[in-house]
C-alpha cells in the first residue's frame, strides 16, 4: 500500500492523439486519498479518455500516470490488471456482464482478486464474500435485486448495481465515467447520494465525469452524515465551502485542462466555455 | 488498393497477435475451468442437433449417388470404400466445421460483439480480468477438442445412413462385405488425416469468432456486421486450409 502522503493518483503531461485530434493534451493533475475530482467537458473533449487512460485501458503517446504509485504507462497489459483491480470504476452504462445474475457481478471482483492472486489463503470465504456481496447490495438499496439479472432492473438500478460491484473490493479510489446520464432528476440525485455516502463511509478518492452542473454542486456542499443516514450541507448549515469536502473541479476543452479550481473560482469564471458548465437548471 | 492491401495485412497481423495470447493462456494461470466446460457443452452437445442430421444426410447422399454412377462400371463393390474414404477424409470434417462455423463462430461473433459494444470487455478488463484469459482461450480449448469429436459422430451416422442405403435399399452388396470391405479401404493416413483436420478447423472457427467479436465498432449493427464476417472468414479458412492439408497428406 503506498503511504498517506503519496498522492493516489498522479497525471504529468499526459499526451494521447488519434489522427489530428487531442484526445488528451498535457494533462497533469493529482489526487490524495479522500479528496474528489468532478471532471466537466463537452462531449469528445477527453473525459473519458482521461478515466480510461488513467487505469491503462487506453495507452497513452507520452507523459506520465502514476496510480498507486505504479507507473501504468510502462506496465504490460499482464502486469495492469493487478492495479486495475484495486481500484474502482463505474462505466457509463453499468459495464454489467449481462449473463450474470446481479449478486454474481457483484461477487466477481472479488472472486476475480482470489484467481488473480493465485493464493488461496488470506482470501475470503464463501460465506465473507456472500456477506460482502450483500453488503454492497444493502449500500445502494439493491439488496433484493440478488438473484435478477440486469436486463430485469431499471437503468438507475443498473447504474447502482454498477457502483455496488465498483466498491465491493473498498477501492481507496473510484472512477465514475457519466454516473447520471440519461437518467431522470431523482434517480440521478439518489446516484450521487451514494457516491457521496462511498466518499463519506471509506475516506475514498473520487474521479467524477459529469454533465450536471448539481452533480458537482452535490458533491462539493453536501457530506453524508452516516448518523442520521443522509446528506448534511459540508461545514455547517450556514456555510457554503467546499474546502470541508476537498472536492475541485476539472473542465476538459479538446483534450486540456482549462479550468481547475474550487466551486467558488468556477462560479466567478469569465471563460465562456467554463461558464458553460455552471448551470442551475435541471 | 494499397490501402485495401495494409488493411487487410494489419487485420491479419492483430489475428496471429491474438492467437498468440490466446495459445499462451492456456498455460498461464488463472485458469478458467467453469468456462471451458460450459463451452465445451455449448459447442460439442449443443452442436449435436445439426452435425447428427447433416451427418447423416451426407452419407446417404454419397451412396445414392454413387450408386449409379458405380453401377456403370458394373463396380457396386466398391460402394463401401468410397463413401468411407469420402466421409472419413473430406466430407466428415468438412461438413461438421462448415455447420459448427455456421453455429459456433457466429455465436461466439455476436457474443463478444455484445459484450464489445455494451463495454462488458472493458469492464473486465478494468476489473482485473484479462479477457483473452477468460472469453477467447476457454472457446478455443472448447473447440478444438470437441470438433474432432463431433467430427467422429459424423463420420459414423454417414457411414450408418450409406449403409442403409447400399445394402437394405439398394442391395448393391452383402452387409458383411459392405463393413469388411469399408473398413479394409482405410489406412490409418486416412484416419489421421480425418481427425487432425477438425482440430485445425476448431481452432479457425473459435479464434475467427473470437476476433471478430472483439473488434466489433458501431453498436448492434456492428454486431451484426462482426457475426456475418466471422461465418464468412472462418468457412472461407476452412476450404482453404483443407486445400492444404490435402496437398500435404496426398504427397505423403
Amino acid at each position: 500500500m503506498p503511504d498517506e502522503t503519496e498522492p493516489l493518483l498522479e497525471l504529468n503531461g499526459v499526451n494521447l492523439k488519434f489522427g489530428n485530434t487531442w484526445a488528451l493534451r498535457n494533462v497533469t493533475l493529482k489526487l490524495n486519498a479522500g479528496e474528489t475530482r468532478i471532471i466537466f467537458g463537452s462531449a469528445g473533449s477527453g473525459k473519458t479518455m482521461l478515466l480510461k487512460a488513467v487505469i491503462g485501458l487506453i495507452p497513452i503517446d507520452s507523459g506520465d500516470i502514476k496510480l498507486f504509485g505504479q507507473d501504468v504507462a510502462s506496465l504490460q497489459e499482464q502486469e495492469l490488471y493487478a492495479v486495475r483491480s484495486r481500484a474502482g470504476f463505474l462505466f457509463q452504462e453499468g459495464g454489467l456482464f449481462d449473463s450474470l445474475s446481479i449478486g454474481e457481478n457483484v461477487e466477481y471482483p472479488l472472486l476475480n482478486r482470489q484467481v488473480t492472486d493465485h493464493k488461496k489463503d488470506g482470501a475470503p470465504s464463501a460465506e465473507e464474500v456472500d456477506k460482502r456481496v450483500r453488503d454492497a447490495l444493502r449500500f445502494v438499496e439493491l439488496e433484493q435485486t440478488y438473484d435478477k439479472f440486469p436486463s430485469e432492473v431499471s437503468g438507475g438500478m443498473r447504474r447502482r448495481v454498477g457502483i455496488a460491484r465498483a466498491v465491493v473490493t473498498e477501492p481507496p479510489l473510484v472512477l465514475y465515467d457519466s454516473p447520471t446520464a440519461g437518467l431522470d432528476p431523482i434517480t440521478a440525485n439518489i446516484i450521487m447520494a451514494l457516491i457521496a455516502k462511498e466518499r463519506a463511509v471509506r475516506n475514498s478518492a473520487s474521479l467524477i465525469v459529469t454533465h450536471r452542473y448539481q452533480d458537482g454542486e452535490l458533491m462539493a456542499n453536501f457530506q453524508y452524515d452516516a448518523k442520521d443516514e443522509e446528506l448534511i450541507p459540508a461545514g455547517g448549515a450556514s456555510q457554503k465551502d467546499s474546502s470541508d469536502t476537498r472536492t475541485k473541479f476539472i473542465v476538459m476543452k479538446e483534450g486540456q485542462i482549462v479550468f481547475f479550481g474550487t466551486r467558488q473560482e468556477l462560479e466567478s469564471s469569465d471563460d465562456q466555455y467554463v461558464k458553460r458548465f455552471i448551470r442551475h437548471e435541471g | 488498393m494499397l490501402q485495401f492491401l495494409t488493411a487487410g495485412i494489419e487485420s491479419f497481423q492483430e489475428f496471429l497477435l491474438l492467437a498468440g495470447r490466446a495459445f499462451l493462456n492456456i498455460v498461464r494461470r488463472p485458469f478458467y475451468s467453469d468456462d471451458l466446460s460450459l463451452q465445451m457443452d455449448i459447442i460439442g452437445v449443443g452442436s449435436l442437433p445439426i452435425v447428427l442430421p447433416t451427418g447423416a444426410l451426407s452419407g446417404a447422399i454419397i451412396a445414392l449417388q454413387m450408386s449409379r454412377a458405380l453401377s456403370t462400371y458394373g463396380a457396386n463393390s466398391e460402394v463401401g470404400p468410397i463413401v468411407a474414404l469420402t466421409l472419413i477424409r473430406e466430407l466428415g470434417p468438412v461438413l461438421t466445421a462448415i455447420n459448427v462455423a455456421g453455429r459456433n463462430a457466429s455465436g461466439i461473433a455476436s457474443e463478444l460483439g455484445s459484450m464489445k459494444v455494451t463495454e462488458q470487455i472493458d469492464a473486465m478488463r478494468a476489473l482485473g480480468t484479462d479477457p483473452i484469459k477468460k472469453l477467447v482461450t476457454p472457446r478455443l480449448i472448447a473447440t478444438a477438442l470437441m470438433l474432432p469429436c463431433l467430427t467422429v459422430v459424423a463420420d459414423a451416422v454417414g457411414w450408418f445412413a450409406a449403409y442403409l442405403i447400399a445394402v437394405p435399399l439398394l442391395h448393391l452388396v452383402s452387409s458383411g462385405f459392405f463393413w469388411s470391405s469399408s473398413w479394409q479401404a482405410l489406412v490409418p493416413n486416412d484416419i489421421i488425416q480425418g481427425l487432425v483436420k477438425p482440430f485445425i478447423f476448431g481452432i479457425i472457427i473459435a479464434l475467427v469468432g473470437c476476433f471478430y467479436g472483439l473488434r466489433t465498432t458501431g453498436g448492434t449493427q456492428g454486431v451484426g456486421r462482426a457475426t456475418t464476417q466471422a461465418v464468412v472468414f472462418a468457412s472461407i479458412w476452412i476450404f482453404f486450409v483443407t486445400f492444404l492439408i490435402d496437398k500435404i497428406f496426398v504427397g505423403l
